[in-house]
This record gives C-alpha cells, sequence and structure tokens, in this order.
C-alpha cells in the first residue's frame, strides 16, 4: 500500500499510483447502467430521476437499458405482486454478473401498504439479493441518487480476493436464483431460503 | 327520465314473465335499483337497451358483491300462557337469510345524456348455483368487467365470449374477493404485530426470548 | 416435483396459417410482447398472433399489479382508503381522491364549502395539464423519438409538482381532498404562482405544438392508424378522451356538472375520425381549455373556510346505502360505487376504472396494422396499470 503524502506528491509531479483495486473499482462504480424495471407508482419517480432536473447521468447512469443483457442494476421500483414474481426473478437471472439490485420504495422492501395482499410478495429480497433499500412511498428522486451513490461506495469498497469477495469473481455463491413457480394459493415455493430467513425477533 | 315505477310498468307490458323489483335506498343521494330475475335478466337488459325514450347504451360498470349467510335474530311478541294467566312474552326468533351472490350494473344513456338506471342480477346460492347471463352481447363495455367477477367471485356468466381469469394467474384456485377467502399465510415477518396478525405470526417465529 | 426446474418458454410459438378449407398457407407467429418492455406503460402483455408483421390476434393480458386494492377498501374505515386511491391513477391522485370524496359526500349528505370547489377545479386542472403533458411524452416515445419529448414534458411537469408539493407535501401521492372540503387551505402566494405557471404553459404547448402537431413523421404514423368508430365506442364503454376523439360529445363536467364546473366558460373538442392523431390533437386541445377553465378559477376563488364545519371524520359511520359518484378524470370516467350498511368500513367498495375499460376494444383497433402500430396504439389508449389492476 502506497500512504497518501507519497501519493499527493507523485500526483503533483503527475504521475498517478494506484492499485488495480481501486482502479477496477472506480471502473465499475462509475459507469452503473440501471435496467428500466419500473413496475408501479415509484417507476415515475424514477423516470423523474432520470429526467433533466434531477439527472441520473450525472452519477453514471447515463442509459437505461431495456434489455436485462446489457444492465448492471436492477431497480425493482414498484409493488411486486405474486403474478410478476417468477418474471422479475428470471429476467435477473438473465443479468451477467456483476449485479446489483436496488429495492425502490416501501412495496419492494416488504410489501408496503398492500402488505394485507393475496396477491402482493411480502418484498423482492424473499427471492433475490438486495443490495440497497429506498424507504418511501414514492421515495423522492433525490433518495434514488443517495442510492445510487450509496452503491457506488459499496462497490469502491469491496475487496477482490479473500472470502468476502464480490460474487462474480466467487464461483462458490451461486449468481442465479431459482424461479418459483405459479401454485394453487401462492407462490410454490413461497419464498427462497438460502436468501431469505425470517428474523428472530427479540420481545 | 321517467321514474322507476313507470320503468317497471312498461318492463310488465314488454318482457311479461320477468319479476322486477324495485329496492329502496335510505342513502342520501343513493338511486334505486331494479331487481331481475336471472332467467329474464338479458330480456330485461335488451329492452332497457333499445327502448326509444330510455335508449341506455353505455354500461358503466359492472360490481360483483357477495353476500354470505346471514343470521338474522328478531324479537317478537307471542303470547303464552305462563302459569294460567295470558301473557306476552319477547321471544328470539333466528331466521337464516341464505347468501348469494350480486352482479350490479350501472346503466347510462350517451344520446339522451341521463341515468343511471341501477340493475340487479342475483343467483340461487354461493355454492352450486351461480350462473348468471352475460350482458356482454348487448354491451360490449362488460366483457372485461364480468371476467373481473369471475375471477374474484366466482360467478359463471352464460353466453360470454372468453369467460377466463383476468386478474389471477391461470392455475390460481378459489375466488379471493369473497368474504370467507382465507389468503396464504406468507407473513412470516411482522415487526409489531397485534390482534389476528399476532396470532397468524407465532406460529412462525422460531425462536422468541421474552426480554 | 423439482419446484426449481425453468419453465419451457412459451413465448414464441409457430402456428400453421390456414385459408377457410383448412389447407396451409404459411406460419402464424405467436410473440407474448411480456409484462417487461421498453415501453413506459407498466407491467402489461399483451399476447399477439402475426402474419409476418400484421397483427392477426392480440389479447391483453393484466393483473401484474393486482395489489388487491378493493379487498383493502372492506377493511379499513373509508377515510384510510383516501390515501390508496392516489395509488390507483398513480399519475393522477388529485382527481382521484375527488372522486373518491364526492362519492362519499354524496352517501353521507356533505356539503362543500364555495373555496374548497374552486380549489378542487384548480387542482383536477392542474392534473389534467401534467397528465396529458406526460402523456404526449411517452406516446412520442413510443414512437421512436426516444428520451427527448419526454425531457421537456417532464419538465413543465416538474413544476406543476412543485405546486401539489407546496399545498399537500407530497409531489404524486397527495392525499389532499377530504369529504367535506379539502385538507388545508391555499394562501395568496401560491395562487400568485399557480398563475404564473398556467400563463407560463401556454408557450409551452405553443413550443411543443410546432414540433409534433405538423411534424412528417407524426402524421405518417399516426393518421388513420388505430380508428375507433363512433357506434364500437359507445358499445364498449369507452370515456374520456378516446370517446371524443371518436366523435361522442359525452364529458361529464358538461354532463353531470359536478362540483362548480357549470359556472366555468370552457368547450368540449371532439374529433372526427377516431385515429391516433385525433387523440393526440383531442388531448392538446383539452390543455387549453384547461388553461381557460384555471384561468377563470383562478380568477375568481373567493375568500372562505375549506372544510365542512359539520363534517366529521372520527367516528365516520355513514347511513345503510349505496352511492354510484363519478368524475371525469384525464383518463376517462372514474367512479366509485360503494355500499355502506352502517358500520365504519365500506360493506363494498369498487372502483370503476376507466383504464381496465378503454382496453376492451385494443385488439380490434390493431387489426391488420404492424406491431410496431400496435405500441402506438396502446400508447394512445393512454392506460396506466395501477388503475387497471387496482
Amino acid at each position: 500500500m502506497i500512504e497518501e503524502g507519497l501519493k499527493n506528491e507523485l500526483q503533483k509531479q503527475g504521475v498517478y499510483v494506484t492499485t488495480l483495486e481501486d482502479l477496477y473499482n472506480w471502473g465499475r462504480a462509475n459507469s452503473v447502467w440501471p435496467l428500466t424495471f419500473g413496475l408501479a407508482c415509484c417507476a415515475i419517480e424514477m423516470m423523474a430521476a432520470s429526467m433533466a432536473r434531477f439527472d441520473l447521468a450525472r452519477f453514471g447512469a447515463e442509459v437505461f437499458r431495456p434489455s436485462p443483457r446489457q444492465a448492471d442494476l436492477m431497480i425493482v421500483a414498484g409493488t411486486v405482486t405474486k403474478k410478476m414474481a417468477p418474471l422479475v426473478v428470471r429476467i435477473y437471472n438473465q443479468m451477467p454478473e456483476p449485479k446489483y439490485v436496488i429495492a425502490m420504495g416501501a412495496c419492494a422492501i416488504s410489501g408496503g401498504p398492500f402488505k394485507q395482499g393475496y396477491n402482493v410478495l411480502k418484498g423482492v429480497d424473499r427471492y433475490l439479493p438486495v443490495d440497497v433499500a429506498i424507504p418511501g412511498c414514492p421515495p423522492r428522486p433525490e433518495a434514488l441518487i443517495h442510492a445510487i451513490m450509496t452503491l457506488q461506495e459499496k462497490i469502491l469498497n469491496q475487496k477482490l480476493t479473500g472470502p468476502d469477495r464480490p460474487r462474480h469473481l466467487n464461483a462458490d455463491v451461486p449468481g442465479e436464483f431459482p424461479v418459483p413457480v405459479y401454485g394453487k394459493h401462492d407462490l410454490e415455493p413461497s419464498k427462497n431460503p438460502a436468501v431469505w430467513q425470517p428474523p428472530v425477533i427479540q420481545r | 327520465m321517467e321514474t322507476l315505477e313507470q320503468i317497471q310498468t312498461r318492463l310488465a307490458a314488454a318482457v311479461p314473465s320477468a319479476k322486477v323489483e324495485i329496492l329502496a335506498n335510505d342513502c342520501a343521494a343513493g338511486e334505486r335499483s331494479l331487481l331481475v330475475d336471472a332467467a329474464n335478466g338479458f330480456a330485461v337488459a335488451k329492452f332497457l337497451r333499445d327502448d326509444a325514450q330510455l335508449l341506455l347504451d353505455y354500461c358503466s360498470n359492472v360490481t360483483g358483491i357477495d353476500w354470505p349467510d346471514k343470521e338474522i335474530t328478531e324479537k317478537i311478541k307471542v303470547k303464552q300462557t305462563v302459569d294460567g294467566v295470558e301473557k306476552e312474552v319477547e321471544e328470539v326468533k333466528k331466521t337464516l337469510r341464505p347468501g348469494y351472490l350480486e352482479v350490479v350494473y350501472h346503466l347510462y344513456s350517451m344520446t339522451l345524456k341521463h341515468g343511471p338506471i341501477v340493475l340487479r342480477l342475483r343467483t340461487g346460492n354461493r355454492a352450486d348455483q351461480t350462473h348468471l347471463p352475460s350482458l356482454t352481447p348487448l354491451w360490449r363495455g362488460a366483457e372485461f368487467q364480468e371476467r373481473e367477477v369471475y375471477d374474484l367471485y366466482g360467478v359463471l356468466f352464460d353466453g360470454h365470449p372468453d369467460l377466463r381469469r383476468i386478474l389471477m394467474w391461470d392455475e390460481f384456485e378459489g375466488f379471493p374477493m369473497r368474504r370467507d377467502y382465507l389468503a396464504p399465510d406468507d407473513f412470516e415477518y411482522e415487526p409489531t404485530p397485534h390482534d389476528e396478525v399476532l396470532e397468524a405470526a407465532k406460529k412462525h417465529y422460531p425462536t422468541e426470548v421474552k426480554a | 416435483m423439482n419446484t426449481f426446474a425453468p419453465q419451457a418458454a412459451k413465448s414464441f410459438a409457430v402456428k400453421p396459417k390456414l385459408d377457410p378449407s383448412g389447407e396451409e398457407l404459411g406460419e402464424l407467429l405467436e410473440v407474448s410482447m411480456g409484462p417487461h418492455h421498453p415501453s413506459t406503460h407498466g407491467v402489461f402483455r399483451m399476447d399477439v398472433v402475426l402474419d409476418g408483421e400484421k397483427v392477426v390476434k392480440l389479447k391483453p393480458v393484466f393483473g401484474y399489479l393486482h395489489r388487491n386494492h378493493e379487498k383493502i377498501g372492506e377493511n379499513i374505515s373509508y377515510l384510510a382508503s383516501m390515501p390508496y386511491t392516489d395509488r390507483l391513477d398513480y399519475f393522477c391522485s388529485m382527481t382521484n381522491n375527488w372522486a373518491y370524496a364526492l362519492t362519499v359526500e354524496k352517501l353521507a349528505g356533505l356539503a362543500v364549502p364555495e373555496r374548497a370547489e374552486y380549489i378542487r377545479v384548480i387542482m383536477a386542472e392542474l392534473t389534467r395539464l401534467q397528465n396529458h403533458t406526460c402523456l404526449i411524452g411517452f406516446f412520442v416515445q413510443d414512437m421512436g423519438a426516444l428520451g427527448t419529448p419526454m425531457m421537456y414534458a417532464f419538465r413543465e411537469r416538474e413544476k406543476i409538482l412543485d405546486l401539489f408539493e407546496e399545498v399537500s407535501g407530497a409531489r404524486m401521492m397527495c392525499n389532499y381532498m377530504r369529504f367535506g372540503g379539502v385538507r388545508v387551505d391555499v394562501n395568496d402566494e401560491w395562487i400568485a404562482k399557480t398563475k404564473k405557471v398556467v400563463a407560463d404553459y401556454s408557450k409551452f404547448l405553443d413550443e411543443f405544438g410546432t414540433f409534433l402537431t405538423e411534424n412528417e413523421i407524426v402524421l405518417a404514423r399516426t393518421q388513420f392508424v388505430g380508428v375507433l368508430p363512433k357506434d364500437l365506442a359507445i358499445n364498449a364503454s369507452i370515456t374520456g378522451p378516446m370517446l371524443r376523439a371518436a366523435g361522442v360529445n359525452y364529458d361529464l363536467r358538461k354532463v353531470d356538472k359536478y362540483g362548480i364546473y357549470s359556472r366555468f366558460n370552457f368547450q368540449v373538442p371532439l374529433g372526427e375520425h377516431g385515429d391516433i392523431y385525433d387523440r393526440y390533437m383531442i388531448r392538446v386541445l383539452e390543455m387549453r381549455e384547461s388553461i381557460k377553465i384555471l384561468d377563470q378559477a383562478l380568477r375568481d376563488i373567493p375568500a372562505g373556510p375549506v372544510m365542512d364545519p359539520k363534517a366529521k371524520l372520527r367516528g365516520f359511520r355513514p347511513k345503510a346505502g349505496e352511492v354510484y359518484g363519478r368524475v371525469e378524470g384525464p383518463k376517462g370516467e372514474l367512479g366509485f360505487y360503494l355500499i355502506s350498511d352502517g358500520s365504519p368500513n365500506p360493506y363494498r367498495y369498487r372502483v370503476r376504472p376507466p383504464s381496465f375499460i378503454n382496453l376492451t376494444i385494443l385488439e380490434d383497433m390493431c387489426l391488420g396494422h404492424n406491431i410496431s402500430d400496435a405500441v402506438v396504439i396502446l400508447g394512445s389508449v393512454d392506460i396506466v396499470l395501477g388503475e387497471v389492476d387496482r
């Protein structure tokens, strides 16, 4: 590792020194391309965040790709219903690694105001690993920008070797998740135990 | 527009076999409705649509309603002999009003700009006699709405061109909007449950440490 | 049973194309334009059967956003349903709120003070402006102009959302109307700001008009495409700008005269051919009429209270009965059908969604056209999935 003083001295002379890890993470963090995955009302705030007033393109989210094969980030904006859940998982599987998920809005985090629903999935994190969650109903476009910045920080701080290396460099952790099937009253299975366990409540 | 009584008399002349009843509606600005028996529902609706004075060509809203079996308790006074003296005693009489499913049509006229006429059709019961005539051949706008009533309540419409589920997935079984539908139990995590959600949540929490 | 096995792809299926005597002529392709697509309308799916590029059969499939709003409405009180009505047609939360408040006021016999009626009209017409603006942005994007018209549309929309946020606290889900009036009053500063926004809007409409109204591509792709004849429109219960583009003069603001609309001087634009271009022009003309109404309302708004003093919101139990109330939303007739049995919760809470019913004739309009036209036709129907699926 190079200490900060030496780095600054060299920088003044026009020589930039960094580690491969920092360079790699910097490139990835500043060019996250989201997938257009708006489901409900939060999608409108996501669109407003990409428009001229709250420009999301200045953070690297330059183009919203419609095809999952070309996107890095899936912003699940809106209520995920049980009818839609297998499709969400299937589209996630089609995204190439490294991929991230932002759960935008109360509905994507936990079902939101529609939690008492026979058709509402109580949170997209039952089937997919979520990296950043944005509360709000709907969250303001500034909140989405904050979430993208949080994701960028997370990417910048990732270590590329060692036991907590990211998923795309770790062959043991699966990157594709099983797709649920429509059952008679509910999805089968109703949650993916490898991804989500109900937390233990201490009362 | 003419009153419901005038429409009833003209219906009695046009469709003699129909049993048309006018139902009251006590709230502030409510409209009274016409209750028609299921067998003549189609003929009555056709009359309402084609009659020159009414011309109800716009079916605005099709709603399904579930009325489960209801026990009505009434207190009635009965004369009884008690200890040789004839007295009036209050007795509690319980009657069971059988349940049914109901479909309500709100009809307006775009040509004559009047309305609404509220038309109601009721099924026999909630179990096996759930057939009603479909009014889609008369008003195309009822197509998707009748499919929704079938999907969520289970009313089978005879004569509907394409009766299948519309909002739930095809493999789904059951009729979710009925009053006795039990939603699947997937509330495994609740931060602050109470009442019936607490009962349901207790089945799921693996270990609870009472602080 | 291995429930984790991948399902066979149902999206591309090839069927034989038969002539009337049963002989095979070629192949038909069945495509599922699935719930996730680049168009901005939400999770809406169309099962299309194609002969080359021409549409032979089209079945819309929805329910991917069915959040059982009506069942929730039966389990909570009348007032608690008001925030849920915001999320029905998530562009137009103010008109949804007004439709629900109007229905409950009809049910319980509540009166609304003058100032509140004027405020309601102002909010509804502002909602209509921003909805039609966004629609034009999406509609032109569906034709291929990716991104740029939407930028202009959203720029104007942000000005109106700032007004909403100042008065109700939220940009989109305003939750502003109450039974018997509105939640908070507006002050003179807000009225002055609104007057300025409305004055600038005509200039924006002129700007948009020069780009789009006589644009060759728009004309070539929208004239005589997706024609909806008048009789079919009435029979299929179509309402809103689609109906008026087909030539039927039925606008609830003039027919029912709810609120104080009878005091305003405005016209109802009517189309002639019922094609996509007519629907686009109807919406532009409606925006100009809305600006007229807004000018009159902002000029004449009186002082006074904004809530009915006799309306009590705690322990609200209307008498048993039923009522159907409707307003002219930007997408069509939005109606609420409430059945009360005297308890604090409604017995049956039904929403009459305009987008759901306007989709009935999507197949009829698309038959014989190319699949790329089907996308533009869908854009002109102006659906919002929150309302279609509830």
